[in-house]
C-alpha cells in the first residue's frame, strides 16, 4: 500500500507487550497505513485508549496519544473533540472496555454523532485480565468466569449502533489490515461518529474464534452488490454471524450534521483557541453586563 | 404595641411545593433589594416538585445580614399547614397572614400575642386577575402591614411578568395594590415591623454561591463544562448554559457523571480551561476519573455542592460531610486541591482561583460548598463581584511560541525541582505526546521500572507541597484573645459570624476561625492560629467533626469541644450562642 505519507513517522521506539501473533498487530498497522494514506502528522491526531491489550496501542505510536481508564476512552474523545474540532480524534478499545463497561457511553455516542473515528479491538475475551467471557463472547462460551458456558446472547455492535443512530458503522477483520486500513480511512473521511468493529483474534486465551474460524466465515461487501446507505440492508446484515460474517461498511449515511457542527458556541472558535488568546488580565468590561440580572 | 421596629425582621413565606414559594419569596426578596435593603435568604424545600410543605425564610436589615435567624415576625401561610408548622417559630407581637377560606382557629395564637388576620386573598386575585395571582396578592398585603412602599414591589411584578405579556402584568399590579391597599385599611400602622426604603443606598446584586461560583468560573477563562444534573450542584451549569453564545463557553449535559468528568478531562488534556458540577454521589461516581487526572496530571476543576448523606441522604438540604472524603477520594495517592468557600464574594473568588490552581498544579481541584452555600440568596455590592482583580495564571502551559523554540523532544512529563512539568497543548508538531494512567517515564512511555517510579511519585507529590506554600491560613474574625474560638469552614461561617457579633455585644468574648484552603492544609499557619486560641469550638454541619479531624491529623491539636448538626438544617446564629451557652456541648469528641 503506497500511502501519501511514510508511515514509520508513526513508529515508536516502545517495547510492544503483545504476544507474538496478536490480532493487535494488525490494528496498529492498519490504524498507521490510513492516516498515512490520509496524510494526517502526528501532531494532528489524538488516539484515545481504555484499558485492556489492545488500549495499549497508543504507547507503540508517535502521535498525541491518552491511554485512559476501563470503559471511560469515548466521553474523553468527545469532550477533546469538542475543546478542539480541528484535532482529529481516533478511539481505540476493547470489546469489554467499549461494549462492557463503557456500554452506555458507547450507545450515546452514536446517537450524539461526534466527530470521532473508534475502532474496536474486538476478540471476544478479557485477555488483559487472562481470559474471562466478554460482551461479545458467544452464548455457551466456556471461560474461567462462564465455566459452564456463557449463559448472555452475545452484544452485537453491528445493531446497537444502527439502532441508536451511528452514521458510520463498519467491520474489518484484523488478518486484512490492509482492508481494515481502508475502513479506517473511510471512516476518518466520514463526518460525523464511526465505528469499525474489528474481528481480532487472541491468539492466548481465545481458543475457539481463531484466524481459521474468522477465515472460513468472513466475506466482503464490497464483493456483493450491497447499498450500505439501507437501513433495513444493514438491519439484516448485522445479525449474520454464525455461518457468514460480512466484512465492510455495514451503514453508511453522509450529510447529517455532527455534534459539533451543531454547538453554537463552536460557530466561530473553539474553547483551545480562545484559550491560546487568554490574557493575564481579562477585560473586566466584557463581564460586568452579567451583573444586571442580580438587581 | 409601643415600640415599632423598622428595617430589622425576618418574613417567612410557606406553602406546598408547586405554590410558587420561591419564585414569591426571590421576587420579595427582589423589591427589598431594590429599596437599599440588606438580604439574606434562606430556602427551605423538599425533593419533589408538587406538595410537601416548602418555605422561604428573608432576614433584613439596614447593614448586611449573613444568616438566616429566627424569630420570625411575619409569616406568609399559603396552606393552613404552614401556621400550624411555624406557630414557634414566631416572635411575639408577629402577624400571620393566610387567605380567608382556611379553616385556621385562631384562638391560640391571638393568646401569644400575634396579629392573625385571614384576608380575602383568594376573592382579590380573583377579582382582578385570576386565581393564579393569590401570591401575589399575598405579597401586596404583606407590603401593606409593613408600611413597605409598593413601588418596589409592583417594579418586581412588572420585569417577573413581563414575558408573559402586558395583560398579565397589569392584572398582578391590580391585585397587589388591592391587598395593599386592604391591609393598610385593617391594620394602619398597629404593626409594629416597619419596612422603609434606605436613602442613598446602593444598588446591590441578589446573588447565590452557585451563581458566584458560576461568575468566577467564567471571567477566569472557564470555556468547556460537562455536568449531569444534581441538585445541588445544577445551577451552576446552568448558569454557565444560559450564557449568551460570544462568551464562547462550550456545556455538555453528559448521560451520567462519569461521562461529565471525563469529557471535563477530554477537553482539559485538549488544553481547554474545564469543570464539572455535581453534589457527593456524583461525586462517588467521578473519583476513578479524577485519579486519571491526578496520575496524567490533567488540570480539573470539580465542584462538589455537598447535601446531606449517605446515598441518596437528604437531597434538598445542607450537610459538610464529604470533607474527608473529598481529600482522600480514588486508589493511589496524588496530588488534589481542596478549597471551600464560605461566603458568597468567596465563591466568586474559588470559582476562578481553581482554574489557576487547576493549571499551576497541574492537578484536579476541587471547590466544596454545600446547598446552604449554593442556593441561599444574599445582597452584594458591585464592587464584590470584581472582574478587574481577576487573574488568569496558566502555570507552566507552553504556547505556540514556546514549543516552536523547543530544541531538545519534547518531554511532557519532565523531572523538574517544583515537580510541575512544562505542558503543551496537543497540536504543535514539537509538542506531540502520549500520556498513561499506568505510571510513566518522563516521555509518557509506560514503564513499572522500579527507579523511575519513584522519581514519578516524588515528582507528583512534591507538586503538594509546592501547592501547600500558597494555601491560605485561616482567618480570624473577632477579638485576638476571644475566650472561645469558633473553628469553621464552609457555609457555616455566616451562623458562627452572627453569633459571635451576638456574644461579644452581650458582652461576652468570642471570635471565629474560617479555614477555606483544605487540602493541602497549610499545616504551620494552621498550628499558629491554633495555638493562639483559648478554647476551641468546631463547629461543623456534620456528624464527625470532619474539620476537627483534619487539623489533628495535620497539626497533632484537638479542638476543645466539637458542636454538630445533622438535621440539613443549617445552623442558626441564635443556635450556636445558646449551645455555647451551655455547660455542655451535644456533639462528638474529635
Amino acid at each position: 500500500m503506497v500511502t501519501r505519507l511514510d508511515p514509520k513517522v508513526f513508529d515508536a521506539e516502545a517495547e510492544v507487550s503483545w504476544c507474538p501473533g496478536c490480532g493487535d498487530f494488525g490494528i496498529l498497522r492498519a490504524l498507521k497505513l490510513a492516516l498515512a494514506e490520509l496524510d494526517i502528522q502526528p501532531h494532528q491526531v489524538l488516539v484515545v485508549s481504555g484499558i485492556g491489550c489492545g488500549s495499549k496501542l497508543p504507547d507503540y505510536m508517535a502521535i498525541n496519544g491518552y491511554m485512559t481508564i476501563h470503559g471511560r476512552p469515548l466521553p474523553i474523545a468527545t469532550g477533546a473533540k469538542l475543546a478542539n474540532p480541528e484535532m482529529h480524534v481516533v478511539v481505540v478499545n476493547g470489546d469489554g472496555d467499549s461494549y462492557g463497561i463503557g456500554g452506555n457511553h458507547f450507545v450515546q455516542t452514536c446517537r450524539r454523532n461526534p466527530n470521532v473515528t473508534q475502532v474496536v479491538e474486538n476478540n471476544q475475551i478479557y485477555g488483559l485480565t487472562k481470559g474471562q467471557y466478554s460482551p461479545t463472547s458467544d452464548k455457551g462460551f466456556v471461560t474461567t468466569t462462564s465455566p459452564d458456558g456463557a449463559i448472555e446472547l452475545a452484544f452485537n455492535p453491528m445493531a446497537v449502533a444502527l439502532a441508536a443512530g451511528a452514521t458510520f458503522i463498519a467491520r474489518a477483520f484484523s488478518g486484512e489490515p490492509k482492508h481494515m486500513a481502508q475502513m479506517i480511512v473511510e471512516g476518518i473521511k466520514h463526518r460525523g461518529y464511526a465505528l469499525i468493529d474489528v474481528l481480532q483474534p487472541c491468539v492466548t486465551f481465545n481458543r475457539v474464534n481463531t484466524y481459521d474460524w474468522y477465515r472460513k466465515r468472513i466475506y466482503h461487501l464490497e464483493e456483493e452488490s450491497y447499498d450500505a446507505t439501507d437501513r433495513e440492508a444493514a438491519w439484516t446484515k448485522a445479525h449474520e454471524w454464525e455461518e457468514r460474517i460480512p466484512l465492510g461498511i455495514l451503514y453508511r449515511i453522509e450529510g447529517l450534521p455532527t455534534y459539533e457542527d451543531q454547538v453554537p458556541t463552536l460557530a466561530d472558535g473553539s474553547p483551545v483557541g480562545r484559550l491560546m488568546e487568554l490574557t493575564k488580565r481579562p477585560r473586566p468590561e466584557q463581564y460586568e453586563s452579567q451583573k444586571e440580572q442580580f438587581f | 404595641m409601643a415600640d415599632t421596629i423598622t428595617n430589622d425582621m425576618s418574613i417567612m413565606i410557606g406553602g406546598d411545593a408547586g405554590q410558587g414559594v420561591e419564585s414569591s419569596g426571590a421576587g420579595f426578596c427582589l423589591a427589598l433589594a431594590r429599596a437599599g435593603l440588606h438580604v439574606f435568604a434562606l430556602q427551605d424545600y423538599r425533593s419533589q416538585i408538587r406538595g410537601g410543605h416548602n418555605f422561604y425564610q428573608i432576614r433584613l436589615g439596614e447593614r448586611p445580614r449573613y444568616s438566616h435567624s429566627d424569630p420570625v415576625h411575619l409569616l406568609i401561610a399559603l396552606t393552613p399547614e404552614s401556621v400550624a408548622l411555624h406557630l414557634d417559630n414566631l416572635a411575639e407581637g408577629g402577624a400571620v397572614i393566610f387567605p380567608d377560606k382556611f379553616q385556621i382557629d385562631e384562638a391560640p395564637l391571638k393568646q401569644r400575642g400575634l396579629f392573625v388576620d385571614a384576608l380575602p386573598l383568594m376573592a382579590i386575585a380573583e377579582e382582578h386577575g385570576s386565581r393564579l395571582m393569590v401570591n401575589t396578592a399575598a405579597l401586596g398585603a404583606a407590603a401593606g402591614i409593613t408600611e413597605f412602599p409598593l413601588e418596589f414591589m409592583e417594579s418586581v411584578i412588572r420585569d417577573n411578568f413581563a414575558r408573559k405579556g402586558e395583560q398579565i402584568v397589569d392584572s398582578n399590579l391590580k391585585v397587589a395594590q388591592a391587598a395593599y391597599t386592604l391591609a393598610r385599611e385593617r391594620y394602619g400602622s398597629d404593626f409594629g415591623y416597619r419596612l422603609r426604603p434606605v436613602d442613598g443606598a446602593p444598588k446591590r446584586m441578589l446573588i447565590n454561591g452557585n451563581e458566584a461560583i458560576a461568575m468566577g468560573a467564567l471571567a477566569g477563562g472557564c470555556r468547556f463544562i460537562s455536568a449531569y444534573p444534581m441538585t445541588p450542584g445544577t445551577s451552576v451549569f446552568e448558569w454557565l448554559s444560559a450564557l449568551p453564545h460570544e462568551y464562547g463557553v462550550v456545556i455538555k449535559h453528559a448521560e451520567d457523571e462519569i461521562a461529565a468528568i471525563c469529557m471535563a478531562i477530554g477537553a482539559s488534556f485538549a488544553g481547554a480551561r474545564s469543570m464539572t458540577t455535581t453534589s457527593g454521589g456524583g461525586f462517588c461516581l467521578m473519583v476513578e476519573a479524577m485519579g486519571l487526572a491526578g496520575m496524567t496530571e490533567v488540570p480539573l476543576v470539580i465542584v462538589e455542592a455537598q447535601r446531606g448523606g449517605p446515598s441518596t441522604g437528604l437531597p434538598t438540604r445542607t450537610e459538610q460531610s464529604d470533607l474527608l472524603f473529598a481529600i482522600n477520594a480514588a486508589q493511589g495517592e496524588f496530588p488534589r486541591i481542596v478549597t471551600a468557600p464560605g461566603t458568597i464574594e468567596e465563591c466568586f473568588e474559588a470559582g476562578w482561583r481553581a482554574f489557576n490552581l487547576a493549571e499551576k498544579y497541574q492537578c484536579p481541584v476541587i471547590v466544596m460548598t454545600d446547598s446552604f452555600l449554593a442556593s441561599s440568596l444574599r445582597t452584594l455590592e458591585l464592587d464584590a463581584i470584581d472582574f478587574a482583580k481577576v487573574e488568569i495564571d496558566r502555570g507552566a502551559t507552553l504556547t505556540y511560541e514556546d514549543l516552536d523554540q523547543l530544541t531538545d523532544g519534547y518531554r511532557r512529563f519532565e523531572l523538574t525541582e517544583s515537580g510541575i512539568s512544562p505542558r503543551a497543548i496537543p497540536g504543535h508538531p514539537k509538542g506531540v505526546f502520549a500520556a498513561a494512567s499506568d505510571e510513566h517515564d518522563e516521555t509518557g512511555h509506560i514503564t513499572e521500572e522500579s527507579e523511575n517510579r519513584v522519581r514519578m511519585m516524588q515528582k507528583r507529590m512534591h507538586k503538594l507541597a509546592e501547592a501547600e506554600t500558597e494555601m491560605r491560613a485561616p482567618a480570624l474574625y473577632g477579638p485576638q484573645d476571644a475566650e472561645v474560638t469558633l473553628v469553621c469552614w464552609g457555609s457555616t461561617f455566616g451562623a458562627c459570624r452572627e453569633a459571635v457579633d451576638e456574644i461579644n455585644a452581650a458582652g461576652g468574648s468570642a471570635s471565629v476561625l474560617k479555614f477555606a484552603d483544605l487540602w493541602p492544609l497549610p499545616a504551620e499557619a494552621t498550628e499558629r492560629a491554633l495555638r493562639a486560641c483559648r478554647r476551641t469550638v468546631a463547629v461543623e454541619q456534620n456528624y464527625t467533626s470532619q474539620l476537627a479531624k483534619l487539623i489533628r491529623m495535620t497539626t497533632g491539636i484537638d479542638m476543645d469541644r466539637t458542636l454538630n448538626k445533622y438535621d440539613g438544617r443549617p445552623f442558626a446564629p441564635e443556635e450556636i450562642a445558646a449551645a455555647l451557652g451551655q455547660e455542655v456541648v451535644s456533639g462528638h469528641k474529635a
